[in-house]
């Protein structure tokens, strides 16, 4: 796979805030990468600089093998869509469509053509000629994209675009999206702070915090070997169960618990003892029947129970520890009881106490 | 994906990209070319012209501007002329009062329009017109309504309090108080908007709670409201302090600085310094003065407004 | 508890429901206030009115407050056409048509000026961008007199000294403050993501101005234009100012002239039709313009 974008030593500053620091990132051709963070980890800063509306401090970016790292917005192969939508509000639909080609001085008939097919792939071809403060939300999300359709890019450049929407259209758009990104086969950069969409869209997630990468891989990944506590934190709802304790001779203890990790794939041979944390998603704890199978077992004690419809919530006590167990909707746990549960450790997260990586 | 047949139209890529960092002075030109009518403004006309003036207070420039430094020559000179102390006189009188009761009268008038009345459009708009016109306008109507011989003196005697005497264009006494009230009528109106924007943008809810707490209407307004409205005191205060330094045109059309120079104001002598009497350095000097009045009410605003927002 | 004082009292508050009584004691004084000083602020307006339309005779009989008894408009005629300052006898028609000649050009040119600064100053800032408008908005609240000398030399530097066209410039310059601050604002409040939309459609500086910018600030160039209507027709200091032949007087400052001569009879009937006509032009764009007056002070005042 070449690669559609490259990213290289991307430095960004504000006066002495360093927005985003020696920042390296490769994006395969007709790749969907998401970059994933809360707010404030420069997730859409790096993207204006992809998009060339914020200038970088240092570092190159390459588009397509050029390097664009000072190329004007418009020039460089990007088509971008906003989570406001941005749409020219005095324009029609099609004169939002075919702005950007009127810039470029793309022939009319050209242009006709273009703007068709556009609306016709994504199906707005009866709202051509109406102005945008005449449109649904989802409506208009579906014409700012079609703006960086006409446009006839490398790459795409999507800034929070299901932010504004409301749930369920939110849910319908999502899938839609996923639908035109295998139809056309391009290249996607999308930031969102919404870990299910990076979950159901993503090629690869590159999880951010500080302007810095935390980790960059594929959903499956980033979920089951989270390469550092925080993005362990910071994937999955509700998030991870951590206890403290030690690693000694391959087997977790905490307080008078000790949980052998048969089974558990270490990064490296573990040849010290040190501190260090377990994490277990909550939905990764078997109760009921399964228990007998699973190689830990513990007793807890039932705190509090969230009934969520799907699934029940239990916040249980395990030992001293407040743990998160999350069981089938169906299941009938009051609070006050005493539940077994069982912990795979294969599924299990260890992280060095200290460096925060996964061991 | 094509969307096209034509693949040379993949466009944009390319064409002269530079590959290197623009030189800064190219950077964003367009925005600095057309700006530059503004920085012009900015740098030769305000920053240039008034330090032009205040280097030319020091010296002795009579019909024409010439570089013969005298010192403090010029302000001494100003400082002993009585027609320059009885302007400060004037504009502190005038200067006090009027900012006293425009905040009084503009925020009276804007509480009890807040009070759901009726016809709320028409009370305002009758109350703001004055600010659309000319102070050559209103000074001119207010001479003619307290002319002592046909105006509001002789009507009110007319009607039997034959010793009633309020002819403020031939009293020197009172001649400041004649321009108050018609400065008061032409600017009170903007002050009462300002105040209402302010009351309108207080929370419902904090009307709500003093109910439910039951403080009275007067108090709410005074122990609530008032203090929740400093920033649009704040901002009232600055417009109607640089308004009273600048005050001029309604003097020249009400009184002409009379009777004799009893209602001249600074304004009026840097005017007539510069333009009536050949006496340059004068007029300099007395609009340096005003300079430095204006800058001892904005610089605590400043302060209060700008440096309390860093610490926040 | 509360007493049914400040119950009452209370219940009147602005966004409470309406008061089941409509002459209770409250109201009363709510309304005999507004009312009072209703008249205090009407009145010069009608004083005016009814003086232009009196005849000498009368004016100099009777009350200034009672309505003409016999109604003549001789005084407009002769406040418009023949009213004399020094030697010219033509009246007021002269500084109107000076005054709106002065203003049409002013108008276009600050409003120009005023709205693409106040977009380079929003959209594309620049090293050092604040600072010029930094400087410009001080200059606002500087007493103009410090600077009209200054200007003087410029314009006799330039040959404008004196001339429609130096009086022009001297009101672009000086209405640049408030009205770059009001494009300025207008301009910071639209999306950023519109303007980076366009920046990715390959449009540039100008491009953006005119094609996405100018026609969504319509209502600002209407706020825009009603302050300098009302500022350049209004201002009286540059005017006496800059011109030097009363040939090309403007209107506020031949209005003066002609009231406050000391030659001859006051003609109090001609001097309040000369004033009306004076206050005209402003007075007909307030009571047109109604609530994008307000707007326009509003957002000129409460951020300063």
């Amino acid at each position: 796979m070449t690669n559609s974008v490259e990213i290289k030593n991307l430095d960004l500053s504000f006066g002495a805030v360093k927005v985003l620091q020696n920042l390296n990132l490769d994006i395969g051709e007709g790749e969907f990468l998401v970059l994933l963070g809360s707010s404030g980890c420069g997730k859409s800063t790096l993207l204006n600089c992809i998009a060339g509306l914020l200038e970088v401090t240092d570092g190159q970016i390459f588009i397509k093998g050029k390097n664009v790292t000072w190329a004007e917005p418009s020039e460089r192969g990007i088509g971008m869509v906003f989570q406001s939508y941005a749409l020219y509000p005095q324009m029609s639909v099609k004169g939002n469509l075919s702005f950007g080609l009127k810039n470029a001085k793309v022939p009319k008939d050209e242009i006709e053509k273009r703007v068709a097919r556009a609306a016709e792939i994504l199906q707005i071809e009866p709202l051509l000629d109406r102005k945008p403060g005449a449109l649904s939300g989802g409506q208009r999300q579906r014409v700012a994209i079609g703006r960086a359709l006409v446009r006839d890019v490398d790459v795409f450049l999507f800034d929070e675009p299901l932010s504004n929407l409301d749930a369920k259209l939110r849910v319908d758009l999502r899938v839609e999206l996923k639908r035109l990104h295998n139809q056309l086969q391009n290249t996607m950069i999308y930031v969102t702070h919404d870990q299910v969409e990076a979950m159901t869209l993503a090629d690869r997630i590159a999880v951010m915090k500080g302007g810095k990468i935390m980790q960059l891989g594929s959903p499956d990944e980033i979920y089951n070997q989270p390469r550092n506590l925080y993005v362990a934190d910071f994937i999955g709802s509700p998030s991870m169960n951590f206890l403290e304790g030690r690693l000694e001779a391959g087997e977790f203890k905490v307080d008078d618990m000790v949980m052998p990790m048969n089974g558990y794939e270490f990064g490296a041979p573990q040849t010290a003892d040190r501190p260090a944390i377990i994490g277990i998603r909550p939905e990764h704890v078997v109760t009921g029947e399964l228990v007998r199978n699973a190689p830990l077992q513990f007793e807890v004690d039932v705190d509090l129970v969230e009934p969520m419809g799907s699934d029940t919530l239990v916040y249980a006590k395990l030992g001293k520890h407040s743990f998160r167990i999350r069981m089938d909707g169906q299941a009938r746990v009051r609070d006050g009881e005493k539940i077994s549960i069982g912990i795979d450790p294969s599924r299990a997260s260890l992280f060095d106490k200290s460096t925060e990586d996964r061991l | 994906m094509a969307l096209s047949d034509a693949s040379d139209v993949t466009a944009q890529v390319g064409q002269g990209t530079p590959a290197r960092k623009p030189t800064r002075i190219f950077k964003n030109l367009s925005s600095k070319i057309a700006s530059l009518p503004m920085v012009f403004t900015a740098l030769v006309i305000f920053v240039g012209g008034t330090v032009w003036t205040i280097v030319y207070s020091f010296t002795s420039s009579g019909l024409l501007p010439r570089l013969k430094w005298v010192g403090l020559d010029q302000y001494e000179r100003l400082w002993s002329s009585r027609k320059w102390m009885v302007s400060i006189e004037n504009l502190a009188v005038y200067g006090i009062c009027s900012l006293i009761l425009t905040l009084v009268i503009g925020f009276t008038l804007a509480a009890l329009l807040d009070r759901k009345v009726r016809g709320e459009g028409m009370l305002r708009t009758i109350f703001l017109y004055p600010f659309a016109l000319s102070f050559i306008v209103t000074g001119l109507v207010w001479q003619w309504i307290l002319n002592p011989q046909l105006g509001l003196q002789n009507v009110v005697r007319g009607m039997g309090w034959e010793s009633f005497a309020f002819d403020p264009m031939n009293n020197s006494k009172i001649v400041m108080f004649g321009l108050l009230i018609a400065g008061l009528w032409q600017g009170t109106g903007l002050i009462m908007c300002i105040m209402l924007a302010g009351l309108r943008g207080i929370d419902e809810d904090i009307w709500k709670a003093a109910r439910v707490d039951g403080i009275g209407t007067v108090k709410t307004y005074i122990r609530v409201i008032i203090p929740m409205m400093r920033p649009v005191f704040v901002t009232s205060l600055v417009l109607i302090g640089s308004g009273i330094v600048k005050l001029y045109d309604l003097v020249v059309a009400q009184t002409s600085g009379g009777p004799g120079i009893s209602s001249q104001v600074p304004a009026m002598y840097v005017m007539t310094s510069m333009f009536g009497g050949q006496n340059l350095g004068q007029g300099f000097a007395a609009s340096t003065m005003m300079l430095v009045t204006v800058v001892i009410i904005l610089v605590p605003w400043a302060i209060l407004e700008f440096g309390g927002k860093k610490r926040g | 508890m509360a007493d049914s004082g400040t119950m009452t009292a209370a219940m009147t508050g602005p966004r409470g429901p309406k008061p089941k009584r409509a002459f209770n004691r409250t109201n009363i004084m709510i309304y005999g206030t507004l009312i009072v000083v209703a008249l205090y602020y009407a009145l010069p307006l009608y004083v005016m009115i009814v003086t232009s339309l009196k005849g000498l005779p009368e004016i100099q009989m009777g009350n200034i407050f009672a309505p003409p008894m016999e109604i003549t408009f001789e005084p407009w005629v002769k406040a418009w056409a023949q009213a004399c300052t020094g030697i010219n006898c033509d009246g007021l028609s002269r500084g109107f048509w000076n005054s709106v000649r002065i203003l049409i050009p002013s108008l276009i040119i600050s409003v120009a000026v005023a709205s693409v600064n106040g977009y380079a100053l929003s959209m594309w800032k620049f090293k050092g961008s604040e600072v010029f408008f930094g400087i410009l908005m001080i200059g606002a609240f500087i007493p103009y007199q410090i600077m009209l000398y200054p200007i003087v030399i410029l314009l006799r530097e330039a040959g404008l000294y004196g001339s429609l066209t130096g009086l022009v410039l001297v009101h672009v310059a000086f209405g640049m403050p408030i009205n770059t601050l009001l494009f300025r604002n207008y301009f910071a409040s639209i999306p950023e993501e519109l303007f980076k939309a366009a920046r990715v459609d390959g449009a540039g500086f100008w491009a953006i101005f005119f094609r996405i910018m100018l026609p969504m600030s319509l209502p600002i160039f209407v706020v825009s234009l009603i302050i300098q209507v009302t500022g350049i027709w209004n201002d009286f200091l540059f005017g006496v100012t800059y011109i030097s032949s009363p040939d090309r007087y403007p209107m506020t400052v031949q209005l003066n002239n002609i009231v406050n001569s000391v030659q001859g009879v006051k003609e109090y009937n001609v001097n309040m039709a000369a004033t009306l006509l004076t206050g005209l032009v402003p007075l007909v764009i307030y009571f047109a313009s109604g609530k994008l007056f307000v707007r326009g002070i509003a957002a000129g005042a409460v951020k300063g």
